[in-house]
């Protein structure tokens, strides 16, 4: 085959063929994505980032924020926790019942490590209590008695709990080294990414991954002090101070609200204060929007922890013997 | 496999005559990529040594570590490895075409103008313009000049193959060939996208990860590829050991390369990252099949490797490759279960294809050729030594350090107990070693600016000084009356 024209159809056909799978099957599953509902209480998902957000964006952009950190939450997988929500009126079936329920046998993350490494004690799970404990447990529903449990386990335990007259659902709770680190509550979807631009998941983490830093630390006011010294916050840190975000200003008449409250040794002489830029507080405002934590369809959560779970993952009240909420919401068309 | 060519070929040219043809454009190209490298050492060296302290340079915004660290990749990639792979492909399709360069001012003007769009694209890096999309980070007002530049590059390139006077193709040809297409399909692909028009949401991951896989799983490889084949068998004096085995590699490498970009935690639908892992896992038939040429070829002759440089930088660079592949296999392989696609070991692993590989295989090409253009040798054969032995132990201080900060990295997050404080310490030492790595490179590239310098002074200083005499034989009197 000593043909140019050949040769060249060969390498386009080459090229056309990952072209249609990589560019243009994306373009046309995910870059035609819509918002969604999320599962508890249908909210529309994801909203725009506020404008001020959106300015920080780019500013995470401009200085290469991504070089050093991912926002990307990887899970291991999803184990099952039963939740009883309401006792029913045949506790003298119901104690027993809860008794007999067998504990867990997908061990987590930690749990995995743990045994793998052979130190460090199993993480404490609900599982074996005694008769009083369950009475007590009974007065403070909705409470999750099981938890780490694969599909079908689950699905044993919430019929056994349905026949004993009481309503019983299951909680879906990603795990996975990231989720145990509290980087984020679920994996990262493609839905988290739709109004940004650009994209950047990041490639490596030199520091800690920031997909939902915005629900670790609220607080704009934490992420003005650690841009200006991120040592204050963490002796060893290798994160760069960004001071240009920043400007030394004489203070004229008195003092602005805005200005950062340093420590001595970091503070500017008397007179002068230490004033976020513009672009500082809108990195702030971005770094501060990146939370994903909503349950949806492709990623279904309800996290147990106590932290998030008033706002969007209170568990909603099913008919007896329903044993799972997610199924049943799928997202709208 | 042969034919009989459809039209009588012209008379084949000799080699010097070939070689004349390209001696400017190519020098201007070997020229630019080694100020590009030298560059791109300086940035590396800042971004290095802001581990050792972060406030090194950081009251300067256009000195942070995101801008220079982006700035060195973008300079390694555009201004050397792009620039250098094709002045190579040039000689490669002039020389074993049996033709002159065709149309050589092309290359001389896509080669100034390419170089201005890298110098602007660097420029807005560091200004801030940065797209965000690693690997592709110049602005899209210098992607356009550099798209230029290089169509005009490949415009001659093709030319050049289209008139070659030998009509029998080698292997290497059809490698260049296929990477003449392959860029600026990528290019223009990612850069309209993403840059020009943004396609929504995680779409542009999934864009991302087809160029970025294209580009260093698919074009440095083909280059490199078709240098590893020529020079090889040339340089050790003995034949390929097999044409199919390495046309078996060529359609494995475009039909599966392509797809081995995106990673498995990436934000994207599953089929995506699934197909990708299978893709990562069939490289390993043309990693076999390369590995099998290269050592059937050599055949044992490991000798003839201490008394050639060029022989000497080009194997490294192909053991680096089979590395290199090597490493992307285990690293998919092992993602699933121990997520390692986001800790060190993926610089490390890009660094040694982009460096250990491609880049030492363009040295030992440029080494190669640039005594054939000029019918010269270099000034100085130890300092060509010495660039060889500063790059090898370079990039093993830099690759290794990187890949085991990667392990202890992975290793440690897996663990949620670990703090994360406690995970970046213990990378430390790693990423303070592969200064020193950074170190050798940047006098290594040192050296190779020099070596390239001062072969071209050597060849065009008695022209000049000629040139200049004749010039001026009508002046002296005029000058000797005053």
């Amino acid at each position: 085959m000593n043909y140019g024209p050949l040769l060249f159809l060969a390498a386009f056909f080459a090229l056309a063929s990952s072209w249609c799978g990589l560019v243009l099957a994306p373009q046309l599953q995910v870059g035609q994505l819509q918002q969604t509902n999320t599962l508890s209480g249908g909210a529309t998902y994801p909203l725009g980032r506020p404008g001020e957000a959106q300015q920080g964006l780019q500013v995470y952009r401009a200085n290469g924020c991504a070089s050093c950190h991912s926002q990307q939450v990887r899970q291991s997988r999803t184990v099952c926790d039963v939740v009883l929500t309401e006792a029913g009126t045949n506790q003298a079936a119901l104690i027993p019942a809860l008794l007999t329920l067998k504990c867990g046998t997908v061990p987590t993350e930690a749990e995995q490590h743990a045994a793998a490494t052979a130190k460090g004690k199993p993480p404490a799970r609900i599982q074996d209590f005694s008769e009083p404990e369950a009475r007590e447990l009974l007065a403070h529903l909705p409470q999750p008695v099981r938890q780490g449990l694969t599909r079908e386990e689950a699905n044993a335990d919430v019929k056994a709990l349905t026949a004993a007259g009481a309503k019983a659902l299951i909680w879906i709770v990603p795990i996975g080294p990231d989720i145990s680190r509290v980087w984020g509550l679920r994996r990262t979807v493609a839905e988290d990414f739709l109004f940004d631009y650009p994209v950047m998941p990041g490639s490596q983490r030199i520091g800690p991954d920031l997909a939902n830093v915005g629900l670790r630390l609220p607080d704009a006011n934490w992420h003005l002090r650690h841009l200006y010294a991120p040592r204050l916050y963490e002796k060893g840190s290798t994160m760069p101070p960004y001071c240009f975000l920043f400007e030394k200003r004489k203070i004229e008449t008195e003092p602005s609200p805005e200005a950062l409250t340093l420590p001595p040794e970091l503070a500017p002489e008397p007179g002068y204060e230490i004033v976020p830029k513009q672009a500082a507080k809108a990195l702030a405002a971005y770094l501060t929007s990146l939370r994903a934590d909503a349950s949806l369809f492709v990623a279904p959560l309800v996290a147990a922890s106590a932290a998030t779970g008033t706002t969007t993952n209170a568990p909603v009240a099913s008919e007896p013997g329903s044993t799972n909420p997610v199924p049943a919401n799928p997202p709208p068309k | 496999m042969s034919d009989t060519p459809s039209f009588a070929p012209l008379p084949a040219v000799a080699p010097a005559e070939g070689d004349a043809s390209c001696r400017f454009p190519l020098l201007l190209m070997f020229f630019c990529a080694a100020c590009w490298l030298v560059l791109a050492s300086g940035f590396a060296l800042i971004s290095s040594i802001k581990f050792h302290s972060p406030t090194f340079l950081a009251g300067s915004a256009w000195l942070t570590y995101g801008r220079v660290h982006t700035a060195y990749l973008n300079c390694l990639l555009y201004g050397f490895c792009l620039q250098a792979g094709l002045g190579v492909a040039l000689w490669l399709l002039a020389r074993l075409g049996q033709t002159p360069l065709a149309q050589p001012w092309l290359v001389i003007v896509g080669t100034l103008v390419w170089n201005a769009g890298v110098k602007l694209g660097v420029f807005g890096i560091l200004w801030g313009d940065g797209t965000g999309f690693e690997y592709l980070d110049m602005p899209g007002y210098a992607a356009w000049i550099i798209m230029l530049g290089y169509l005009l590059i490949g415009l001659a390139g093709v030319l050049t193959f289209h008139q070659r006077r030998e009509r029998q193709l080698f292997v290497s040809q059809w490698f260049i060939f296929a990477a003449l297409f392959w860029f600026p399909w990528i290019y223009a692909t990612a850069e309209l996208l993403l840059v020009r028009s943004h396609v929504r949401g995680a779409a542009q991951v999934a864009i991302w990860a087809y160029y970025n896989a294209n580009l260093s799983t698919v074009w440095f490889p083909l280059v490199g590829l078709a240098a590893i084949f020529y020079f090889i068998p040339k340089l050790a004096q003995r034949d390929l050991h097999s044409r199919y085995l390495a046309l078996f590699v060529f359609w494995m490498l475009i039909l599966f390369g392509g797809w081995t970009g995106v990673s498995i935690g990436a934000p994207l639908p599953a089929w995506m990252p699934a197909i990708s892992t299978v893709a990562t896992m069939l490289l390993a038939v043309p990693l076999l099949a390369v590995a099998l040429n290269v050592q059937r070829t050599l055949g044992g002759n490991w000798g003839k490797l201490r008394a050639n440089a060029p022989l000497q930088f080009i194997t490294v660079g192909a053991v680096a490759l089979l590395l290199a592949w090597l490493a992307k296999i285990v690293c998919a392989g092992v993602d699933e279960a121990y997520p390692v696609s986001l800790t060190w070991l993926t610089p490390a692993r890009e660094q040694l294809n982009s460096y250990g590989f491609f880049s030492l295989v363009m040295f030992g090409a440029i080494y190669a050729i640039l005594p054939r253009l000029t019918h010269a040798e270099f000034p100085s054969r130890t300092l060509v030594r010495v660039h060889f032995w500063l790059a090898l132990f370079g990039v093993l201080l830099v690759v290794v350090p990187l890949a085991g900060a990667g392990i202890v990295e992975a290793c440690r997050l897996h663990n949620p107990d670990t703090p994360f404080m406690s995970v970046v310490k213990s990378t430390m030492p790693f990423l303070r070693a592969s200064t020193t790595g950074d170190l050798l490179l940047a006098l290594g590239h040192f050296i190779f600016f020099i070596n390239v310098t001062a072969l071209a002074v050597r060849f065009y200083r008695p022209r000049v000084a000629g040139a200049y005499a004749d010039a001026t034989a009508d002046l002296s009197p005029a000058v000797a009356k005053l």
